[in-house]
């Protein structure tokens, strides 16, 4: 590959660099928030929540992420044909919530949906075990300080006890968020337009493996700014030990 | 008038015995030393009575305010949430290990609770808590976060937050343990101050030496009982009871 070819090809990285970062900012988006409420149900008293709870989080990160992409892809499509197919042996239509999904399943939206979807689930129990770890290194003393000045439980939440987890979840948050960049890539295998779909097309049409050099570049780049981003938010945090 | 009544109280953790029929008043202006071996209920009786631990039989009362009762099952039966929360209110307590926050400035932990809890002003709370400051000998430490400051400073700044909230009773549960000999007389010294002022206290301590000067009355336990109780004379001086005896001369000087 002459240099040209190189610049061309990063020009197109660069045109599919905005697909990659949408899903990383959406999945940031979607799985933090569900990540605290897992947090919360897996402290749930009521002990079935807090099982079905752990079975959700051994599922997740018990299993390659690829294949959750697959599953929760194929699931809809799936359902679909199963219906159709026992409608078309019945000799009826299939019913409106089926009508529902197949369209669902033909809108454009669709794949970056589903995408969304995995990997906000799978992030979800990532960030859920981070949350409770931090949650759980809190001192019993600060409770304790709260409840002997009269605080209510919000108020000892929310004040004392929340501020504190944040900053301690940091390091690890901020590892989670850097394989993320670099998990978007799991997206080809099921063709999302993002950079590593484009450069493995372009290493078959170059027959050379530089384009996938250039793509790691990308990720490398990336990688480098959320780093700087962590470092920032660190430092912010850094007024007490 | 009894700031502090406390009845039959007992605790148990699983099928241990720790506390066992402890009986005992504190009143207005009075200061308070409970001491004894580690292990003797010392700190559970501390908790029990603030609440931090629940007891399982017995009577307690604070500044007249029911805080428990035992029912005619034997079952404990606390007061509903409000009267203890208001009873909570009359309650300080200074902690071994400090507690303070440590995201927040000496001043944001001494106003905390005072704009939180008591809903006063911001500036009402800042101008109390430096008049507090001042007293603990740490004016200039305003700003300063607890990871910045000694040991002593640090359950200086405990104190001072716990006596925002103008408490009828201050506890303190082995301040100066975790503190070394030369830290240990800072705080010594500020508790002194306080039983000058005529603060009610009770002091779960380790050194005798100052249990002798600064109460009034002094309780020893061991093995979840109260041994022995009486006014420090007659406890480090003329003690008749073996167990105290005993207890007393592993302190030297004594």
């Amino acid at each position: 590959m002459n240099t040209d070819d190189m610049l061309n090809v990063s020009m197109i990285l660069l045109e599919y660099l905005p697909n990659t970062l949408k899903l990383f900012f959406f999945t940031l988006l979607f799985s933090i928030p569900l990540g605290v409420v897992v947090t919360w149900l897996k402290r749930c008293r009521f002990k079935p929540v807090s099982w079905l709870t752990n079975l959700y989080i051994l599922i997740m990160r018990g299993t390659p992420l690829m294949l959750q992409i697959v599953a929760v892809y194929y699931a809809i499509p799936m359902i679909v044909k199963g219906a159709k197919d026992t409608a078309a042996a019945n000799g009826t239509e299939i019913s409106g919530f089926m009508q529902f999904l197949d369209e669902c399943m033909h809108s454009a939206n669709y794949m970056f949906v589903m995408l969304i979807i995995a990997f906000s689930l799978n992030y979800a129990a990532y960030f859920a075990e981070i949350f409770r770890g931090g949650l759980e290194s809190i001192p019993k003393g600060q409770y304790e300080a709260a409840s002997m000045l009269g605080m209510t439980k919000p108020q000892t939440f929310f004040r004392i006890i929340m501020p504190q987890v944040i900053k301690r979840v940091i390091p690890a948050t901020s590892n989670e968020v850097i394989v993320l960049v670099k998990d978007t890539s799991l997206a080809t295998v099921i063709a999302y337009a993002e950079i590593m779909l484009k450069a493995k097309q372009m290493m078959n049409t170059y027959s050379s493996i530089v384009p996938l050099f250039i793509a790691g570049l990308f990720y490398f780049v990336l990688n480098s700014i959320v780093t700087l981003v962590f470092i920032h938010i660190e430092k912010h945090y850094n007024y007490y030990q | 008038m009894a700031i502090l009544e406390v009845k039959n109280l007992s605790k148990s953790f699983d099928h241990l015995m720790v506390l066992k029929d402890i009986s005992f008043n504190v009143e207005k202006g009075q200061v308070v030393s409970v001491i004894g071996p580690s292990g003797s209920g010392k700190s559970t009786l501390l908790r029990c009575v603030n609440q931090l631990e629940k007891a399982d039989g017995g009577e307690i009362d604070v500044c007249g305010m029911k805080m428990l009762r035992t029912g005619d099952d034997g079952k404990v039966v606390y007061s509903p949430k409000k009267t203890l929360r208001e009873i909570r209110l009359k309650i300080g307590l200074v902690f071994q290990n400090f507690n303070l926050f440590p995201h927040k400035s000496v001043l944001q932990n001494i106003i905390e609770a005072p704009v939180h809890v008591l809903k006063k002003s911001k500036q009402e709370a800042i101008d109390e808590a430096k008049i507090l400051l001042e007293k603990m000998g740490l004016t200039g430490k305003e700003k300063a976060y607890p990871c910045q400051l000694s040991g002593g400073q640090q359950q200086r700044v405990s104190i001072a937050r716990a006596l925002a909230l103008k408490p009828e009773i201050l506890f303190f549960d082995e301040p100066t343990s975790a503190l070394d000999p030369e830290l240990t007389g800072e705080i010594l010294k500020v508790i002194k101050e306080l039983a000058e002022e005529k603060m009610t206290m009770v002091i779960v301590t380790h050194e005798m030496e100052f249990a002798r000067d600064v109460s009034n009355h002094i309780i020893f336990m061991d093995g979840g009982f109260i041994v022995e109780e009486g006014d420090p004379a007659e406890i480090f001086v003329n003690t008749q009871n073996e167990r105290t005896k005993q207890f007393l001369k592993r302190y030297k000087g004594m």
